[in-house]
């Protein structure tokens, strides 16, 4: 690989500096996965159609399939193995663990990054599609089922688990509220 | 095992509610799945498919691609390894297995190339720029009844091409009421969430293989006899896998020549699908067109029932979606016909899909009955209460447990039938029209033999180990509970380990017959080691070890006619304006045999019915006659439903005994998914009055029902 086609680059990874040297074609998704050897984040569909390798990308949700990798140079990236803290389960974790927001579990770290940030962003007030007064004195809406649904909705899951996936995220929402 | 709700007490171990085992790999990201593996010196492959349906390889223009960076090789069919010619598998004769054998090109999208580069990027980047040309022949894929290809095929695994008895005809024109429904479906498509994926390496003599796989050991069996392997020296394993649904139950493509490619290079090799390769290299469930016709009298009671299907394959291998099979156990008639066609087209193969044949056939034949029901003036559930047999329309055996009417009370006073108001088109919530439909589910209970090994350990623990695969069916946890219970002993000390091929034969995770086949085999051996302990058996220190094998106590079952039964229930509302449907609940009530673990079994059966959801109204394979290929071959085109699409969706059971059968689960992977499309769609009749007999049911098609549609075209 020649300097012209690859760049060094520093990503801040579930808190830590990481220095790798990409392929300026390297996406933010095969970079974790394949220079940092965190396959927690999934490769669904490549096309950012699935929301399999949802992160958070500086606390926002981004599918990192269609990223580059040069081009989240010096962001902050928290990917699933970033969640948990000191080996404690997040409330989000504990919530899909508990109530079987899954089945096979390979879109739930993107389905966890996702419910993360949508508590972030219902917490900032935030509307979905799903909300009946989006006039900002209205205040934020309730985060009821079909409002996570909506929010939700980025996150495709083939075994079907949407029942129990968003009854999870609402026990996590209060937990997370408490 | 981590207690949610037990007390940690054996004898309470099957029944009650278990996180999964593997629940915190999962959640926090440690459970590694096929294309998680990492290895020193690893290579990348990038497939390359035929972008004409039909015709001859004229040319691979590899030499650019051979001097692009980092590429290692470029597989073609004019330097591709031989493979075993006649190669006939798990499921027979097999020749979607000859990958870069020949020239020929049976499809769109059959792999005619493969890239290995250092990279992915590389692989990826020479394979699309990788030149192939062709000698196009016209192709077909034209599917259509009375096509002259068509055919009836001898037998399929769900049985004969044909079963009939009685003259249809003479019933028909002696009853008092006929209904003569036309159905189709389209073109599905299983996507996993996980694209296929395998890694293969040699090491110390022996092919080691990481594959997304139902059947670790089926498959490594498959692959030994594909490459003239000694089956002793293929070790593959599966430990999680994303999902399967019947698509990863076969040697596919990226297996193939990631082996290729490693016995090639000498080297580390994992080669993954992309999600477009998973439209036409894994498998589907084809096109089905459905007649039904239904003769009966002004009571309801059938005298006549004809269902015929027809179904496409390719010119590769005869696979049948058996749709007509579905009535043969569950309503009976003097004049009874039911008959499975298929027609070969320049297709890809369609394989198993969740609920094979009983899937789409439920569709038509709950649809049918519906309209029975309307044309008596008859409530749906009585209609199927004055239809249901006592012994097997076809086969005459007794039935294993029939609890399919007590499925219908419990569902219906749950849902709240006893209160709806049967005419349709009349209820209205704003620009809404509501409406509520029920129909039937049944899913056969098959077991295979198999083998498992339970070890005592010196440490007072205990091993278990078979080839059983969890694709998230929960099959895990479920065996853990079933190895506890027979062993009698604490939680804590039961370890599991599957997904192993050398954990020996356990065929494969589909059926809905994994974790009642595998079970068996654990409790077989488990109850045999626990009593040879309480006898006094010494445990050796590296262990005292039981094998079973299922082989005679399977053939040893009683004749009977078994299956799981269900009752579906959904409420719709429906746009007029718009055409949209809104699924606004779902309730599927149960009887399933013993239910191992009601948490993971919740989900099987609500995933399941959110499948039969998805299948009335989103999924369609679209594939565009001139091309022959599909036009939305990713999840951008090929809508499944997605959160927003599904409302609280319920799922119960009963018990459903059956003393003579030696572990009484009957599996509930795919029942969910039967009967639950149907009860939709007659929901939406119910709604809005009109019959909507192609799925899916677009807004289109409701703004423009099939009837109107027809004299326009």
């Amino acid at each position: 690989m020649t300097a012209s086609t690859s760049s060094v680059i520093t990503l801040h990874v579930n808190g830590e500096p990481r220095t790798l040297t990409v392929d300026h074609r390297t996406t933010l998704l095969d970079a974790l996965r394949e220079h940092l050897g965190l396959t927690g984040t999934k490769k669904g569909c490549d096309h950012g159609q699935c929301g399999a390798c949802t992160v958070l990308l500086d606390g926002r949700r981004a599918v990192a399939c269609l990223q580059l990798a040069v081009a989240a140079e010096g962001r902050a990236v928290t990917t699933i193995e970033g969640v948990a803290e000191d080996g404690r389960l997040h409330p989000v974790q504990e919530a899909f663990l508990e109530l079987d927001g899954y089945q096979c579990g390979y879109c739930t770290p993107g389905q966890i990054c996702s419910a993360l940030a949508v508590l972030d962003e219902h917490a900032a007030g935030w509307p979905s599609a799903a909300t009946a007064d989006v006039r900002p004195e209205a205040g934020p809406p309730a985060l009821t089922d079909d409002e996570i649904r909506e929010r939700m909705s980025g996150n495709l899951c083939r075994c079907s688990a949407y029942p129990a996936i968003v009854r999870a995220v609402a026990q996590a929402a209060k937990a997370v509220s408490a | 095992m981590t207690p949610a709700t037990t007390t940690g007490l054996a004898p309470r171990a099957v029944g009650t509610p278990h996180v999964r085992l593997e629940g915190r790999d999962k959640v926090t990201g440690a459970a590694r799945y096929a294309a998680d593996f990492p290895a020193d010196g690893l290579a990348h492959g990038w497939i390359v498919t035929s972008t004409v349906a039909r015709g001859r390889i004229a040319s691979v223009d590899d030499l650019p691609a051979l001097k692009m960076p980092g590429v290692l090789a470029v597989l073609h069919h004019g330097n591709a390894p031989r493979l075993k010619e006649d190669f006939a598998g798990t499921f027979g004769p097999d020749a979607t297995t000859q990958i870069l054998q020949h020239d020929r090109v049976p499809h769109a999208g059959w792999p005619v190339a493969c890239v290995v580069a250092e990279t992915p990027e590389q692989a990826r980047e020479a394979a699309e720029t990788l030149v192939v040309t062709y000698d196009t022949e016209p192709h077909d894929v034209d599917f259509r009844p009375g096509h002259p290809a068509a055919y009836t095929p001898d037998a399929s695994p769900a049985g004969p091409g044909r079963a009939e008895k009685g003259d249809v005809e003479a019933e028909l024109a002696a009853s008092d009421v006929v209904v003569d429904a036309h159905y189709s479906t389209p073109e599905l498509y299983h996507n996993a969430m996980e694209p296929h994926a395998a890694m293969a390496y040699w090491d110390d003599g022996r092919l080691e293989v990481v594959d997304t796989t139902q059947g670790a050991y089926a498959t490594a069996q498959d692959l030994a006899q594909l490459f003239g392997l000694d089956p002793a020296s293929v070790h593959l394993r599966s430990e999680h896998v994303g999902g399967g649904f019947g698509s990863k139950a076969q040697v596919r493509a990226h297996l193939i020549l990631a082996v290729m490619a490693t016995n090639l290079l000498g080297r580390p090799v994992r080669i993954a699908l992309t999600r477009p390769q998973m439209f036409s290299l894994i498998g589907h469930r084809s096109r089905t067109a459905q007649r039904v016709r239904l003769g009966a009298g002004t009571d309801g009671r059938l005298r006549a029932l004809e269902h015929t299907a027809l179904s496409a394959t390719s010119t590769l291998r005869e696979f049948v979606e058996p749709s007509a099979a579905y009535g043969r156990t569950m309503y009976d008639a003097n004049g009874h016909r039911t008959v499975n066609n298929v027609l070969p087209l320049d297709v890809p193969t369609p394989t198993y899909m969740r609920a094979p044949g009983e899937a789409p056939g439920s569709f038509a034949m709950e649809c049918a009955l519906d309209e029975l029901a309307e044309r008596c003036g008859l409530d749906p559930i009585a209609l199927r209460a004055r239809n249901e047999p006592s012994v097997g329309p076809v086969s005459g055996l007794p039935y294993a447990g029939h609890r399919l009417l007590d499925c219908f009370a419990e569902g219906a006073r749950r849902f709240g039938w006893a209160e709806r108001d049967p005419r349709p088109g009349v209820r209205r919530d704003g620009r809404w029209l509501i409406g509520t439909g029920t129909a039937a589910a049944s899913f056969f209970t098959g077991v295979f033999p198999v083998t498992a090994a339970v070890t005592a350990n010196a440490d007072g623990t205990f091993t278990v180990r078979i080839t059983a695969a969890d694709i998230g069916t929960g099959a895990r946890t479920a065996l853990t509970q079933l190895a506890v219970e027979a062993l009698d002993v604490e939680p804590s000390r039961v370890r599991l380990l599957i997904a192993d091929s050398d954990f020996g034969n356990a065929w494969l995770a589909g059926g809905s017959m994994g974790t009642r086949s595998w079970g068996w085999a654990i409790q077989l051996a488990a109850r045999e080691l626990r009593e040879r302990l309480a006898l006094g058996a010494a445990v050796p220190a590296d262990g005292l070890t039981v094998r079973s094998d299922t082989e005679q106590a399977v053939r040893a079952l009683a004749a009977a006619e078994r299956h799981a039964y269900g009752a579906q229930f959904a409420e719709v509302a429906v746009d007029p304006g718009t055409g949209e449907i809104r699924v606004r609940r779902m309730l599927g009530i149960f009887a399933a045999g013993r239910i191992v673990n009601p948490l993971t079994a919740r989900s099987q059966l609500t995933g399941g019915m959110i499948w039969g959801l998805s299948a009335a109204l989103h999924e369609e394979g679209i594939r565009d006659a001139a091309s022959g290929a599909l036009v939305n071959a990713d999840l951008a085109g090929y809508h499944y439903a997605a959160h927003a699409d599904v409302p609280a969706i319920e799922a119960d059971w009963l018990d459903d005994p059956d003393p003579d059968d030696p572990v009484g689960i009957k599996g509930i992977g795919e029942i969910g998914a039967v009967g639950s499309a149907a009860a939709v769609a007659n929901a939406v009749w119910h709604a809005t009055g009109v019959r909507h007999r192609d799925l899916p049911i677009r807004p289109d098609r409701v703004l423009i029902p099939e009837q109107e549609r027809a004299g326009h075209s």
